[in-house]
């Protein structure tokens, strides 16, 4: 198990820095000089103010030597300045990071409540009518895009029915009430696929775990179908989905991109493509290798949970 | 292989009826589906040649003779969008860029992917380690995110280069998927036969692997074809797609925001053109999957 932990921890650091690496080539290698993106053209013509600029920016300096002053930054948690508004990319990233967190945390308890319930129900009664609904269902809404989804709550929650804003955000901080009616649409929105998945994976992973022999034996047994379902069944099950969770935040954080420019809400998606039409590569590379950095930490975490929580694995180890 | 010594290759007169047999295995909601893809296809090639399809990017209003933001009519069966342009002659040119994109995605998934994948699963070792590693790398960022900084940090943004990033970025899932496949192929009979009758790598590679793996990575392509509209149409929401005035799903979509509350209309359509091929592509993809896990189930 400790061997397991640490090569793990070993692949988490490379991944980490590979990805760092190549963030920071995507940004730096591409087409544009980044002095455009300082200085306007008409202000070119002053060379001396150029060369200024760029030994500023360190921009002369050989690529990997601007990269380990980067990455050296980087680890103490300085991701440079924004070049356009001049702060700290840390600090926009923190100051933006509760409004995605908790929409992301939102959607996903959305999410499992719904397709929990759904899956079981589906998987129980394989083959049915409702299983074939649900099963149906899953399918369509796997097919709906956030925006497409957003666009019709917006029009039929907000416009027509006026229950939520249509658009906006409040923090919690300010009224608790209030930031529950502002996350509630964004985080349905994103839910609709999410749902899907989940309710796929669970009703999958059920079917195959009710035709166990201890499920036999419990029923046997003259245990309720409810209790089996839910204590017997699911707690294998709960497993896969964990992974499942862990392995959508990466289209999760993407949605929360276009859901977040939708609802028109301050999050680290809306900061990305802000800094994205104002051609602000420092903000790009900060959030970039951020979102990627979350996401990689996500997927080694779920590997560790599965490991306390499956036996079967720190056995095998 | 030679056709001629191969049982399994139909002859002329037989060809008709596997077709319809193949069809006739369809539930009748697949059936649907498939023919939604076809006129969607269809529709996107023959664009130009569509009688009476208006001009998508005709602004009607410019010239006194459009309504803007008008509802479904004779004269535009859709209605117009804000800018008084045929919806209908917008989703069927905006099908193009989708379907152009899937293609670009799929085929350069299938091709450089399933190669790779085939590859590594087969010669497996240090070549194996260093391509999944390679994989594992890009499949470490959230999709869309890299997509984003990746056309961004271009600056230009028409049909071919949006076509050929997300066609780079679709290749490590289909080289993960062929991978996969691959490793259990090698360990199949029929390929330590020809190990053992001294058939030379390449030869099983090429013969006796990557065929086999193909009908998986074509099942899965269909799937992963609906996964890439949505990327796409997501992207030409956010305005990052091919540049306007060429028409895109997710471009109409974004645009009809604007006006919602005076006409949902040119919400409605593109949205509905999107969700049903996203959901024909998934349905028949999981249908022909189907269909394969049977049929190696049985061998």
């Amino acid at each position: 198990m400790g061997s397991f932990i640490a090569t793990r921890l070993v692949r988490l650091v490379a991944t980490l820095l590979v990805v760092s690496f190549l963030t920071f080539l995507l940004v730096n290698l591409l087409p544009g000089d980044a002095i455009n993106a300082l200085i306007p053209i008409e202000a070119q013509q002053d060379q001396e103010y150029v060369a200024q600029v760029r030994a500023e920016w360190g921009l002369d300096d050989p690529m990997l030597v601007r990269y380990g002053k980067w990455l050296g930054d980087a680890v103490r948690g300085d991701l440079g300045d924004s070049i356009v508004t001049s702060r700290a990319v840390s600090s926009e990233i923190a100051h933006r990071i509760p409004v995605t967190g908790e929409l992301m945390i939102v959607t996903v308890i959305f999410s499992v409540l719904l397709a929990v319930p759904l899956g079981v129900m589906s998987a129980y009664r394989e083959g049915s009518r409702l299983d074939q609904i649900i099963s149906g269902g899953a399918q369509f809404a796997l097919s709906v895009p956030g925006f497409v989804a957003g666009l019709l709550f917006i029009y039929v929650f907000a416009m027509k029915l006026g229950w939520f804003p249509a658009t906006g955000w409040t923090r919690i901080s300010n009224s608790i009430s209030g930031n529950l009616m502002t996350v509630t649409l964004p985080a349905l929105s994103l839910s609709v696929i999410e749902v899907a998945v989940y309710t796929r994976v669970v009703r999958s992973d059920l079917v195959t775990t009710l035709k166990e022999d201890y499920i036999l034996s419990a029923r046997s047994k003259g245990l309720k179908d409810g209790f089996i379902l839910f204590r017997h069944a699911l707690r294998p099950s709960s497993l896969t989905l964990i992974t499942v969770v862990g392995l959508n935040i990466g289209l999760l954080l993407g949605g929360t991109v276009v859901v977040e420019f939708l609802f028109a809400l301050p999050g680290l998606g809306k900061r990305l493509l802000d800094a994205i039409f104002q051609r602000d590569f420092m903000m790009v590379q900060g959030i970039t290798v951020f979102v990627a950095m979350v996401y990689v930490v996500v997927n080694t975490l779920v590997d560790f949970v599965y490991l306390v929580v499956d036996p079967r694995i720190r056995k095998a180890d | 292989m030679d056709t001629a010594l191969d049982p399994a290759a139909p002859t002329e007169a037989a060809r008709r009826p596997w077709i319809r047999r193949f069809i006739s295995k369809m539930p009748w909601t697949t059936r649907f589906c498939a023919s939604w893809l076809i006129v969607v296809v269809g529709a996107a090639v023959f664009a130009d040649l569509i009688p009476g399809l208006a001009d998508p990017n005709y602004q009607g209003f410019l010239f006194g003779d459009g309504a803007t933001n008008e509802g479904p009519s004779l004269t535009h069966f859709l209605g117009t969008d804000n800018n008084s342009r045929d919806i209908l002659a917008r989703i069927v040119y905006g099908a193009r860029v989708s379907l152009a994109v899937a293609l670009t995605a799929v085929f350069m998934g299938v091709v450089f992917g399933g190669f790779f994948g085939s590859l590594v699963g087969f010669v497996r070792g240090k070549t194996d380690s260093a391509v999944m590693a390679v994989v594992d790398v890009i499949l470490a960022f959230p999709g869309l995110v890299l997509l984003l900084t990746v056309v961004t940090l271009l600056g230009r943004r028409d049909l071919v280069v949006i076509a050929t990033v997300i066609g780079f970025l679709s290749i490590p899932p289909y080289t993960r998927v062929a991978r996969a496949n691959a490793l259990s192929i090698s360990r199949r009979e029929f390929v330590t036969a020809a190990r053992a009758i001294g058939t030379r790598k390449r030869t099983i590679l090429f013969r006796e692997v990557i065929p086999n793996v193909l009908p998986t990575l074509l099942a899965y392509a269909m799937v992963n074809a609906a996964v890439i509209i949505l990327l796409e149409g997501a992207l030409a929401f956010l305005g990052l797609s091919v540049e306007p005035p060429t028409s895109s799903w997710g471009t109409m979509v974004n645009a009809s925001r604007v006006d919602l509350q005076i006409n949902v209309w040119p919400a409605i359509w593109p949205s509905l053109a999107l969700v049903f091929t996203v959901y024909s592509l998934n349905n028949v993809g999981d249908w022909l999957r189907r269909l394969r896990s049977v049929r190696s189930a049985a061998l």
